[in-house]
């Protein structure tokens, strides 16, 4: 291992699938083609509830270049069992079923795919479909169905057990703080639109170009939805336009793909509307009630952090919002509580730091209120309350350097200068607002296979399932390649986002970097062995009696870490042993760790505002970030700076609007759904501080995907509280809010 | 009650079913001349992607709200997915794939890459050809220009800071 | 989108016996506005008529002042021709202010004026909508209506015009040229749109065979004292929430004339030439200003959602006409309020 001189991990490398992005060679799921390929265009509900009496396809039918029409009454056989649609990230419940039978579950259900030689056919002809429904009464309104909600189950992301006594402690606090934070439904909206192509091989084999962020969950389901042997189906997702959680369950144009490739025996493309693909998943509205109490020097002596989130009516989906209150601070009272509103709704998902973006988000402006209640600095009173330990394990951490986080962030942002009252900060028409607040997310790692093809020639192929979906994925597994085999990086060349290539979990949570960067390195030690092996069978090897950790490879040799003269090219091992190439494939388990294990930030915003017109601005944002070892400097700062984005939008712009009266999403288009535009952001500066750990994993990596956009909106709700005086706890804070 | 899933509007209660007529429709794209015979209601989104096999030009929206489908016809840009291809009869199209120009990246193109001006690269081609576009209209530009000249081409990776690096590194060159 | 047919107009009169040959037809032209709502399927023409190609495209100097703007003239080749930003800087910032580079490009003068409303219950077919099929019902009344309507509305409708270059076109009381089948006629771009009342299906009083051929400014261009300031929910490429075209001619600290124009408050552009006229002889000053602010709004009526813009639109009413007088107009660039 060359891990004593790295040139390449940590380096700033350009992306390695750079020049087949900015050149459109780069082949998304729809882009793939095939003779006789069918057109699919779907057809969805415009009742949120009841049943499909009958759908009159004969008009639709009688379109030029129509071929068929699928429904629940036509379609190719499906499974019949629930168990066969759970994929690995669903959440309890009975998952739903594309095309399966009358029943509507929600606005905006595909009911029926119009299969046509050409897209533009397929289109219109869907318009023709007649409709009778027998309609039940539905409920979206998720504010009037706080009352009516119900206790999470108990499962892997309920609520952590309380606590110390809290009620008491409350009651006895100097100080206390009590407000409710809303967040609204947020859509996803990568820039690709969902898609499929299924295109059938010369024997009878399937292979899916699926959008999804895992091809392996993918393939999983299809072959339990379908029946199929898993050798008769491959997935492929060689390249993803955005994910950010909305592809973590397989969506259903997927199905609808393989429904029309089985019932035509034709290939077959299905492609979603940026309208209907507001009905794949949602990050799901949320009111949290935070109550702190603390003493009068800013020690906090509970927290209690209650939430009601919405789901559907068939599955019950939610995570952990509460718990992070309870992780990030020293507090001996810690309690939580989460209830779930049941919906006509499509089941939520995951969507880029799921609970974290916010929970924290409510746990931040909390902190912030009651730093202005305790009258102190927001950076002195989360440094009061500082934790070395996980607050629900006791467990002290790897490695937690969110202490510089804050002493960086705070110098590169200038927080020194910040005058402490509100509406103290001017220039001219504009009130200017510095606002904080820490982040957190989880540092995990998943089983994961890797496998290594080094070739005589000097050229190796590092192959897994993973996706990149704008992670930086494909680079950062080349670097980590290069280092481990002593090969220049473009020597290395990468397969993954293909369901046959060894074992990955989805592309989420944070966990692929240190999982496929670790299981790189362990697949190359056993490489490293091979070829030493292989030296040591040269006559008069110079490296004769050395064992596996006592070599390296480096510049195209095994190399004795004690005598770098003592060195065999690899090619000459490998063509001593009349080998052209040598292959391992090897799966890397990770240990449950026995340290407490998160990745932090801490997040300074400046706000600008209008003080007639209440017109906001983010002008400034500085995020660092402690994270363990950066992979690559130049990715990693980009995975940050988008995060931050995120963060702005989630603050200042995006709400899915559902109108109750209907159960539609009413803004189902990126108009008037608004994510932040170029115009929007403004200076933004990432930090990475120091963070060695020697204790997470080999090359102590913990994963940035999640923690740039945790704690954003909420800096940035802190930073508008400061300017103006106004503090908003819905989001997003559109310029109406500033003035009620 | 059968409801159609659409509301009519009167103009067109009884659309034709039959099959769209074609017509002869020429493209100079990328310098070469295509004719193909397209349907009324192909936009030139869609006969890029669908008939000539240029995928680079994407789809992200459909609607002109996202201008991941920007190419520059007779040298403007524009939103390909809001025009029928019908109408650009006989127009020079460039889209991403007639940017480089023997096997060496256009200098926006190796800016962005340069830049990490993009993650997933699903608005890339847009977002290049909107940039090209831009500068080919010849005006200097402050930054907070190029941020809003460059506003309808969304990102969700946000990679703005570096789209706008990226440009002004192109700027100097060009 | 429907299956429909397509003919390219050769003239402007081919235009027009084209379409009145053709109940149902449309012209299109640049296309950014028709194309969104024929794949809703909120529009569906069995025939379009291609005008694209028209030689309307050019504006000409108006003999004793004025400029006449061919209707076929991309909104980015209005914006930058040399007599718009010259005499005429506030339809330029306009129409600098709308939609983005790309569709500029595309976009046309007459277009801009057929723009139709960005309701979200007339987009979606799945609801009912009085301006789609009149007598379904107006959805967004008791709806998601934080962007609609606070003045001229009806039972009936409640929607708003989207146009930023209409409420430029508003406020320099442009005239708008169209020609029919036997004859052309002019109206007066505060004439052009309608408001909602029972026929919100009628957005325009153009009849169905007439063709825009241009738009005439008068002489009086506002050059030394404007401001289009558009508000916003992102900083660009978004619809207006509220947008004020002001214009004043000023005779040292005195008001000689002034022009208000409203967008995203509305059924079309709104103009209150009642208040203009009291703004007449008057310092150009806050108490002027916001007096002509309250006088603008004191009929304005809040639906569930957007009662906020009552405020807001007196705000911006103000702080553009403080902008017009002090001679430092709303850049379309730098994001901050001067």
């Amino acid at each position: 291992m060359s891990l004593s001189a790295p040139t390449c991990i940590g380096a700033s490398v350009s992306r390695i699938d750079g020049p087949a992005k900015v050149t459109g060679a780069a082949k998304y799921a729809a882009e793939y083609v095939a003779p006789d390929l069918a057109h699919g265009y779907v057809v969805t509900s415009r009742i949120a509830r009841g049943r499909i009496r009958r759908i009159d396809v004969s008009r639709a039918r009688r379109v030029a270049g129509v071929i068929d029409v699928l429904t629940h009454d036509n379609r190719p056989q499906m499974a019949a069992q629930d168990d066969a649609y759970r994929d690995d990230v669903a959440p309890e419940g009975a998952p739903f079923r594309p095309l399966y039978n009358d029943r509507i579950l929600f606005s905006g259900q595909p009911i029926a795919v119009v299969l046509a030689e050409d897209p533009e056919a397929a289109r219109f002809a869907a318009t023709l479909l007649g409709v009778d429904y027998d309609e039940e009464p539905h409920v979206t309104d998720f504010l009037g169905q706080r009352d009516a909600a119900v206790a999470a189950p108990k499962g892997a992301f309920g609520p952590p057990p309380a606590r110390g006594s809290v009620e008491t402690a409350l009651e006895a606090a100097p100080v206390r703080h009590d407000a409710d934070y809303y967040v609204p439904a947020e859509t996803h909206n990568p820039m690709e639109l969902y898609a499929t192509t299924a295109i059938w091989d010369a024997d009878g084999r399937l292979t899916v170009y699926d959008k999804t962020q895992g091809v392996q969950n993918a393939h999983t389901y299809l072959c339990g939805v379908f029946g199929l042997k898993p050798e008769d189906l491959r997935v492929m997702s060689p390249y993803m336009g955005g994910g950010f959680g909305s592809g973590l369950r397989p969506q259903y144009q997927v199905v609808l793909a393989v429904l029309a490739a089985k019932a035509l025996r034709r290939p077959a493309r299905v492609v979603l509307t940026r309208a209907q693909m507001f009905e794949l998943g949602y990050r799901p509205a949320m009111i949290q009630r935070i109550s702190l109490g603390a003493d009068a020097d800013g020690t906090l002596r509970a927290i209690a952090h209650d939430a009601v989130t919405m789901t559907s009516r068939y599955e019950d989906f939610y995570r952990q919002e509460t718990g992070w209150s309870g992780l990030l601070y020293a507090c001996a009272n810690a309690s939580y509580a989460h209830r779930l509103a049941r919906l006509d709704l499509p089941t939520p998902c995951d969507m880029r730091a799921p609970s974290a973006a916010t929970g924290v988000y409510a746990l931040e402006c909390a902190m912030d209120e009651l730093a202005v209640a305790l009258n102190m600095d927001p950076i002195a009173l989360r440094l009061k309350n500082y934790s070395e330990r996980d607050q629900h394990s006791g467990d002290p951490y790897s490695s937690k350097n969110l202490r510089a986080c804050y002493e960086q962030g705070a110098e590169a942002f200038g927080w020194a200068g910040r005058a402490p009252e509100p509406r103290a900060m001017r220039d001219g028409d504009e009130l200017i607002g510095w606002g904080m607040a820490t982040g957190v997310w989880e540092a995990l790692q998943m089983s994961i296979g890797v496998r290594i093809v080094l070739s005589a020639n000097g050229h190796a192929e590092v192959s897994c399932a993973t996706s990149d979906i704008g992670t930086g994925t494909y680079t950062i597994m080349a670097q980590v390649a290069a280092d481990m085999l002593g090969l220049p990086l473009q020597d290395i060349s990468i397969r993954l986002g293909d369901s046959t290539l060894p074992r990955s979990p989805v592309e989420g949570g944070s966990w692929i970097a240190a999982s496929v960067a670790n299981g790189i390195a362990a697949t190359a030690d056993a490489i490293r062995a091979d070829v030493l092996r292989l030296a040591q069978g040269l006559p008069h090897a110079p490296l004769a009696g050395a064992g596996p950790d006592d070599v390296e490879l480096a510049e195209g040799c095994v190399v004795s870490r004690a005598d770098p003269s003592r060195r065999t090219p690899i090619a000459d091992a490998l063509r001593h042993a009349r080998l052209e190439r040598i292959e391992r494939e090897h799966l890397t388990e990770f240990a449950a760790p026995k340290l407490a294990h998160n990745t932090h930030s801490a997040v300074f915003a400046e706000v600008r505002i209008d003080e007639d017109l209440g017109l906001i601005r983010v002008t400034r944002v500085v995020s660092a970030v402690a994270a363990g070892r950066i992979l690559n400097a130049k990715t990693a700062r980009s995975q940050i700076m988008g995060g931050v984005v995120w963060g702005v939008g989630m603050a200042l712009h995006e709400e899915t609007l559902i109108d109750p009266a209907f159960g539609r999403i009413m803004n189902a288009n990126i108009a008037d759904y608004h994510v932040p535009v170029n115009a929007d952001i403004h200076d933004i500066e990432v930090i990475f501080v120091d963070e060695p750990d020697a204790e997470i994993n080999h090359l102590g990596v913990k994963g940035l995907g999640e923690i740039g956009i945790v704690g954003v909106a909420a800096a940035i709700a802190n930073a508008v509280y400061h300017a103006t005086g106004t503090r908003v706890r819905d989001l997003p804070i559109t310029l109406d809010k500033l003035r009620r | 009650m059968t409801q159609l899933q659409t509301t009519e509007v009167p103009a067109a209660k009884n659309p034709s079913l039959a099959p769209p007529d074609k017509l002869a429709v020429t493209l100079i794209v990328n310098g070469v001349e295509q004719t193909l015979r397209l349907a009324p209601w192909t936009t030139l989104l869609d006969a890029l992607r669908d008939h000539l096999n240029l995928t680079g030009t994407k789809k992200g929206c459909d609607h002109g709200q996202c201008g991941a489908c920007t190419v520059l016809v007779e040298g403007r840009r524009i939103n390909s997915c809001l025009t029928f291809a019908v109408m650009q009869d006989g127009a020079r199209i460039t889209t991403i794939e007639g940017l480089a120009r023997n096997g060496v990246l256009h200098p926006l193109q190796q800016a962005f890459t340069d830049h990490d001006a993009f993650q997933c690269g699903y608005c890339t081609p847009g977002q290049i050809c909107s940039a090209a576009g831009l500068l080919a209209e010849g005006k200097p530009l402050t930054r907070d220009e190029i941020r809003e000249a460059m506003s309808g081409n969304i990102c969700r990776c946000g990679a703005y800071p570096n789209i706008v690096a990226a440009i002004e590194q192109a700027m100097g060159r060009t | 989108m429907i299956n429909f047919d397509y003919v390219r107009a050769t003239s402007a009169a081919d235009a027009v016996s084209r379409i009145a040959a053709f109940p149902g037809a449309k012209f299109i032209a640049g296309g950014t506005n028709l194309v969104d709502l024929m794949k809703e399927d909120v529009e569906r023409p069995p025939r379009l008529i291609d005008i694209s190609r028209l030689p309307l495209n050019r504006v000409e100097d108006i003999q004793g002042g004025g400029l006449r703007i061919g209707a076929l003239i991309a909104n980015a080749d209005l914006a930058g021709a040399p007599p718009v930003a010259q005499r005429y800087p506030l339809l330029g910032d306009a129409l600098r202010a709308g939609a983005s580079g790309q569709l500029r490009n595309m976009a046309s003068v007459g277009g801009n004026l057929m723009q139709r409303t960005r309701c979200c219950y007339f987009y979606d077919l799945a609801t009912p909508c009085n301006k789609r099929r009149p007598g379904d019902g107006c959805s967004a009344r008791d709806g998601l209506n934080r962007a609609h309507a606070i003045l001229g509305a009806s039972v009936a409708c409640v929607a708003t015009h989207p146009s930023d270059m209409c409420v430029a076109l508003a406020a320099l009381d442009a005239i708008v040229h169209v020609r029919g089948p036997t004859e052309g006629r002019a109206l007066a771009l505060t004439d052009f749109h309608r408001l909602p009342g029972d026929t919100p299906d009628r957005d325009t009083n153009l009849e169905p065979d007439e063709l825009i051929t241009a738009v005439e400014l008068p002489p009086k261009g506002f050059a030394e004292h404007y401001s289009y300031l558009k508000i916003r929910d992102r900083l660009s490429y978004a619809f207006a929430l509220v947008s004020v075209a002001a214009a004043l001619d000023l005779d040292g600290d005195r008001i000689r004339e002034a022009r208000i124009a409203l967008g995203g408050v509305a059924h079309k552009p709104w103009r209150d030439a009642r208040v203009e006229d009291a703004m007449r002889g008057e310092p150009a000053n806050a108490a002027t200003f916001g007096a002509a602010a309250q006088a603008l709004l004191r009929d304005a009526r809040a639906l569930a959602h957007n009662a906020f813009k009552i405020d807001l639109a007196a705000r911006t009413v103000v702080r553009a006409l403080t902008q017009a007088a002090r001679g430092t107009p709303q850049s379309q660039t730098d994001k901050r309020i001067g």
